[in-house]
Order: C-alpha cells, then structure tokens, then sequence
C-alpha cells in the first residue's frame, strides 16, 4: 500500500517536472517575465530567448511610429500598429541600449494590434517592433538619433 | 503609488490608456549626494482585465521611462470594468480600476 503511494507521487512529480520545463521552454507563450531575454545584452539574443527566434521578416505590415530624433532619451514615445491577422504579441527592441529589449506585450483574441509606450534610449539607435501573428515573426526598424541620452544620471 | 487609467469606448472598440507612478530605477543611476548607484526598481509586468477576462499583459525592462505610459485598444464596451495590476522586480504590486466611458 505504502509503496503504491509512493510511485503515484513519484509519478505526480515527475509529470510536474515536465510540465515545469515545457512551461519554461524559450518561445512559448509570454506567460511570464523571461528574464533571459530582458536581461540579454545582445539583440539576437534577447529575440532568440523571447521568440524563439533572432529572424523576423521585413514587413511593412508592422507600423512603427518613431521620432527621428529625440531631444530627451529619456521619454521617446513609440507606437506600434499591425494589419497583420492573429497577432499575438508586440515586442520593441532597441539594439543600441545596454539590454535591448524594452518591451513585450500580449495580444490576446478580442485585443487590437495596436499598442503605445514610452521608452528610454541611451544614445541613437535602431528601433525594432516586432509583431508574432500567425506563428511567425514580422518586423519594421527606424533609427532614432538621441540628442541627450536616457539612462545616466 | 498611484496610476491613472482612462478608457473610452466608441464603435465596439475600447481606448484605454494609464500612468502609472513609479520611478523605474534602472540600477544604474548613481545617486549624486551619496555616489553610490540606486538599487533598481522597476515594472515588470502590467495586467490589464476587462470583465476579468484578460485583454493586455506588457512585460516591461528597465528601459520604460519613469512613471510607465501605456495605451491599447480592446473590443469592449461602455460599463466594462477596467483592472490592472502590476508588480516589479522587488515584488511589489499595485493595483487600479475604471469603469469604461
């Protein structure tokens, strides 16, 4: 009896394991903060860990609206549109910055691609949105010259 | 900390926009009076319910400006009870409601 048991909750906690690694597996859905890829300091990097994959597909489906130039790194509003169908997330990356993921964000069925922030940029670089619909990677990149950098202090 | 939240709804589509107040210490800052750098603080997750039924999850890095400005759009309606929580990386949370215009 006592035995039994025990194989049932070794059987429990084995199956939990599993569902813990697949639930933690890189380019699953952004259920949680990753801190692999917010952490990143390289690009591709940060893109691999948060969506599987460094590669997106040039689109002018996804719009990215950007200043040219920002006079305050500090507060550089971006905007990000798709008129791509099924899109699951919105994810900005500024390759420049110390880690450039600033921001991800979940699209859920019934939410609109369309989506606002305000981010801080240290000195002048690309800005990159990228918009998964579909199961695959779409993305647009602008540069934004920083007048006065966004992170030191 | 406090936020503000504003949503309108207009044609089935709902504008919902918030400030949220917090100062997003990236841990890089030094403090000038003591020259050593300021521990970060910052927001990493931002949820947003309409109905409780989920409708925006941003997960956000330290690179946000201070006092986080978001805005996005949802299918909704006037009425639509409006939640969002957020917690950051020292695990304080925040919470504010509205009900949609």
């Amino acid at each position: 009896m006592n035995k039994q048991r025990r194989l049932i909750l070794k059987t429990l906690m084995q199956g939990g394991m599993a569902l813990g690694a697949l639930v933690a597996a890189p380019g699953a859905a952004l259920a949680a903060w990753m801190e692999s890829a917010f952490k990143a300091k390289d690009m591709g990097e940060a893109m691999k860990n948060l969506l599987g994959s460094a590669d997106a597909q040039d689109s002018d489906k996804v719009r990215l609206e950007t200043p040219a130039i920002a006079e305050n790194g500090a507060v550089v509003p971006i905007k990000v549109s798709s008129s791509l169908p099924n899109v699951e997330s919105i994810s900005i990356f500024v390759k420049n910055n110390p880690t450039p993921l600033a921001a991800s964000f979940e699209i859920p069925e019934g939410t609109e691609p369309k989506v606002s922030v305000r981010i801080r940029m240290g000195k002048t670089s690309p800005v990159t949105a990228v918009v998964k619909a579909g199961g695959k990677l779409y993305s647009t990149t602008k540069e934004t010259k920083v007048t006065i950098g966004g992170c030191g202090g | 900390m406090s936020m503000k939240i504003k949503a309108k709804a207009s044609g089935g589509v709902v504008k919902a926009k918030m400030m949220i107040k917090h100062p997003m210490h990236t841990g890089m800052v030094k403090d000038k009076k003591t020259g050593k750098k300021i521990p970060a603080k910052y927001i990493q997750e931002v949820v947003v319910t309409a109905n409780g039924k989920k409708v925006f999850v941003a997960n956000l890095n330290t690179s946000i400006s201070k006092d986080p400005f978001l805005s996005f759009e949802f299918k909704g309606k006037a009425g639509d009870k409006l939640e969002v929580t957020w917690k950051d990386n020292t695990g304080a949370t925040g919470k504010g409601e509205t009900v949609v215009k």
